[in-house]
């Protein structure tokens, strides 16, 4: 696992299962490494492992059983909720970059729009 | 768990430490981060008691540095301390019989996983397996504080990440102390909890390091940049 080392890393941890629930790498009920084995494993301080195994209990996503494990909470909502935080996050970076460019608001959907369009033509002439 | 009090060292007229008060938090991993002369190596000393302040006091739990502390500290200090002509086996006969906390599982464990053998001579081995040899020492055993002084300077890439890999794979969180002194902070961005930033013998930034990240939106390295002007001596 790759870390933007300007970003506290227990948040990366938290979004990396976040996205492992999107992508159905991993599914509502499914057990996850321990904090030992997951900070072997991407070479992270066990003290930050734990914080974000805490913020994951407490945001609901997971529940520990002990004796058990870790388990990630049965709730399929939850995905779309991620799904849509994560495009929030995705469209705000976005919209700094374009608007830093000098783009005003309004702008905006046409470019998007003429984008999505030369995507399909190239699509359709089979170059993609 | 380990309290500096207005702590000054000074070598002749040299002030290695000035006024130094901070706190060093149990069951964390503490980065001493600073360029050369800055004053790491004099507080790493300090803890161990090898040395003592001109001015001030160190506690550990409370109560000045006594013997019976001394006894849980492993240290590992810059310069090589093994007589060359040990081979591993013999310096870890050596210290084994100093301390009460040895742990021989976790010492046979650690070769492998250092790729190290009892039988190596001190004085054949290369400047990484004998910067390994050194951590197998100080991780062999179950010691609270865990004192590394400059472990990772002047040893390739593989083996600083073999040495990380050592100090987070059996690391007690909550329970041990460890203190990292480094001028590699590229490598211990994700491994250590908190970060103190020395310069000229003072404190020139502290404090948790996720919490610094989310405050000022920089790596360590590039917060260490902006403490210490343009980064020029790193």
């Amino acid at each position: 696992m790759e870390f933007d080392h300007s970003r506290p890393i227990y948040e990366q941890i938290v979004e990396e299962f976040k996205k492992k629930l999107i992508r159905k790498d991993l599914k509502p009920g499914g057990k996850i490494p321990s904090q030992r084995e997951l900070a072997q494993e991407i070479k992270v301080n066990p003290n930050t492992v734990q914080r974000a195994y805490r913020e994951m209990e407490q945001e609901g996503i997971t529940q520990t059983l002990r004796g058990k494990g870790t388990f990630i909470i049965e709730d399929h909502n939850m995905i779309r909720r991620f799904k849509r935080e994560m495009a929030e996050k995705a469209l705000s970076g976005f919209l700094e970059e374009i608007e830093a460019l000098g783009y005003g608001k309004e702008e905006i959907p046409s470019l998007i729009r003429e984008h999505l369009q030369d995507q399909k033509n190239r699509g359709d002439r089979g170059t993609e | 768990m380990i309290q500096f009090k207005n702590v000054t060292k000074k070598y002749g007229k040299t002030r290695a430490l000035d006024d130094i008060s901070l706190d060093i938090g149990k069951g964390k991993i503490t980065g001493l981060l600073g360029p050369n002369g800055s004053g790491k190596t004099t507080m790493i000393k300090l803890i161990t008691d090898l040395n003592k302040p001109s001015l001030g006091e160190v506690l550990i739990n409370r109560e000045p540095i006594s013997q019976e502390a001394k006894k849980h500290i492993a240290y590992l200090p810059e310069i090589d301390h093994f007589y060359p002509w040990m081979k591993i086996k013999d310096a870890k006969n050596f210290v084994k019989t100093f301390y009460e906390d040895w742990d021989e599982k976790m010492y046979e464990e650690l070769l492998g996983f250092l790729e190290l053998d009892g039988n190596m001579s001190i004085k054949k081995i290369s400047k990484g397996q004998r910067a390994k040899a050194k951590l197998l020492l100080a991780f062999s055993r179950r010691a609270d504080i865990i004192l590394l002084d400059e472990p990772l300077s002047g040893i390739d890439i593989f083996t600083r990440e073999k040495i990380i890999e050592t100090m987070i794979k059996d690391y007690r969180e909550g329970e041990q102390s460890i203190v990292i002194t480094t001028h590699e902070i590229k490598e211990i961005e994700h491994v250590i909890d908190d970060a103190i930033f020395l310069n000229h013998g003072k404190i020139v930034l502290q404090g948790d390091v996720e919490q610094l990240r989310a405050e000022k939106n920089l790596s360590l390295v590039d917060l260490m940049k902006e403490v210490y002007g343009n980064g020029k001596e790193f």
